[in-house]
């Protein structure tokens, strides 16, 4: 499988204190990876320095060439302004604003695509609708319609799940596993048992990074992580998540 | 005299171009000031402003200059000290904003013989705008406005979310700075309508009506437009008859408006059985 993504030795941090250390994972195609671990032990971190949000410490972030403009990425909602005055159209037309494209108007084919997209996610009742009166889930949907205009080869959503209804998100499981024939998926996410039956990989991460294939993982191995009991539910992923780390969590 | 033939003198011809130059400013800035959540930093620039003027007024040289000088440092200053809502950026608002005003209270007691008018700089006045800083205005809306244009869609997307942009590529910092700037030429405009301690409202306000009206950005930004142009023409209006002080005329037609338009929604709200939504 050819490689999209390569980090070698990264290191990274907030202020004098390092988040990750010695980080070396690639991402192939058509991988779909978990990435999972304690809160403040550097997922979303992990997620940002791939994005080129942050810069690493040390080490490299390679990417293939091409990529930076192809990936999608459904941050945590938190970070979108709900209350900006934009239809579920026009902001998932923001997805195909990039550093090289921001100074030119916006191409006629662009409309077509975002339509396009809208309708892969089932939001097309709701396209001329403000964000604001968006639900929690029609939300998220919308936020993937956005990562998915730019036509990515690699997908990146951080806890996707985390306001959704069971129907919602098995809808979305349904939906990534599609999307997943066409493109690596990478899913941060407290909760791995919902994925249970379409990831790949699943990496570990606390301050260290380990990957592991289907069904590797036991339960040792994620009370190392975790640092507490973890009941396994079955697919070798952890079922519940006992209780967060703060101790860990402090970054 | 009729209001119509007051538009003979050369004043009124004035008070009008640097009312319809801060209303096309705080129309397309104010919309940005707004969804960013940087009314207050337009504040601490609008206050800095007043070290400026005071600094400028001592020298002998034009406040206008002085003013532009120390919101443009102002803007780069809150730029350097970081685009989130954290502590640090929180603490250099208030420093700016305070010190800003020191400056000038003691500039300008400095200042040996004629001691302006503090109202004149604090509240403006629409009716003293000279052709000279009439010129300055036009030429700061130019610069203001061509770079909205140029740079709409990415300042449209850190306004709308900023991880998301920077995962994106864009120039994240460089754009937030680069609206800070214009922020700061925008303040030095509406300072000469409204004075420094008004120009929050005329930000602000005409954004507030346009809302009620629309969901769309771009229409926001004409509605803000037009939303000052009522207020700087009504406001003149209102000022010349009932003998009152422009800028704060022009904040009060703009509040009522605000207040007639939420009346009207609230009602047919209450008609209808529904509730508004933000």
């Amino acid at each position: 499988m050819k490689s999209l993504v390569e980090l070698r030795d990264v290191t990274f941090g907030y202020g004098e204190h390092p988040v990750l250390e010695n980080v070396t994972f690639r991402i192939t195609e058509k991988d779909y990876i978990l990435v999972i671990g304690p809160n403040g032990g550097g997922k979303t971190t992990l997620l940002k320095l791939i994005l080129g949000i942050e810069k690493p410490w040390s080490g490299s972030v390679t990417l293939r060439q091409g990529i930076a403009e192809r990936m999608g990425y459904v941050p945590q909602y938190a970070t979108l302004n709900r209350n900006f005055p934009i239809s579920v159209l026009d902001m998932v037309l923001t997805g195909l604003v990039s550093g090289s494209t921001y100074l030119s108007s916006k191409h006629p084919s662009y409309r077509e695509r975002a339509l396009e997209m809208i309708e892969n996610v089932g939001l097309q009742e709701k396209r001329e609708e403000r964000i604001a009166r968006l639900s929690g889930g029609q939300l998220q949907r919308a936020l993937i319609a956005r990562a998915l205009v730019s036509d990515p080869l690699v997908l990146f959503l951080d806890e996707p799940t985390a306001s959704m209804d069971i129907t919602a998100r098995e809808n979305l499981l349904d939906f990534l596993e599609r999307m997943n024939r066409d493109m690596a998926v990478i899913v941060v996410t407290h909760d791995p048992t919902p994925f249970a039956r379409t990831y790949k990989h699943i990496l570990c991460v606390n301050r260290k990074t380990f990957l592991h294939g289907q069904g590797e993982l036991d339960s040792h191995t994620l009370e190392m992580l975790y640092g507490c009991p973890v009941a396994l539910l079955g697919h070798g992923i952890p079922h519940t998540l006992l209780r967060d780390h703060e101790s860990d969590g402090d970054r | 005299m009729p209001l119509t033939d007051l538009l003979s003198y050369e004043f009124m011809q004035n008070a009008l171009a640097a009312g319809v130059l801060a209303s096309l400013l705080c129309g397309v800035i104010g919309p940005f000031v707004v969804t960013r959540k940087m009314v207050f930093i337009g504040g601490s620039m609008s206050h800095s402003a007043f070290g400026g003027m005071g600094i400028a007024f001592w020298l002998g040289a034009n406040p206008l200059y002085g003013a532009l000088v120390f919101t443009l440092f102002a803007a780069l200053a809150l730029a350097f000290s970081g685009r989130k809502e954290t502590e640090e950026s929180d603490l250099y608002i208030g420093i700016l904003w305070a010190v800003g005003m020191a400056l000038g209270i003691v500039f300008i007691q400095l200042t040996p013989g004629y001691v302006p008018n503090l109202m004149t700089f604090l509240f403006g006045n629409i009716l003293l705008v000279p052709r000279p800083d009439l010129l300055l205005a036009a030429v700061l809306a130019a610069v203001v406005l061509l770079s909205v244009f140029i740079f709409f869609r990415g300042f449209v997307a850190i306004a709308l979310d900023e991880e998301f942009a920077q995962a994106r590529g864009l120039p994240v910092k460089a754009l937030h700075s680069g609206l800070l700037v214009l922020v700061a030429l925008t303040i030095v405009t509406l300072i000469q309508v409204v004075g420094i301690i008004l120009v929050l409202a005329l930000l602000t306000l005409p954004v507030a009506v346009a809302r009620e009206l629309t969901i769309r950005f771009p229409i926001l930004m004409i509605l803000s437009v037009l939303t000052g142009t009522v207020m700087c023409t009504a406001g003149l209006a209102v000022s010349y008859v009932m003998n009152l002080p422009s800028g704060a005329a022009i904040i009060l037609v703009g509040a009522l408006l605000l207040a007639a338009l939420k009346t009207v929604r609230f009602i047919s709200l209450k008609k209808r059985g529904g509730r508004a939504v933000p």
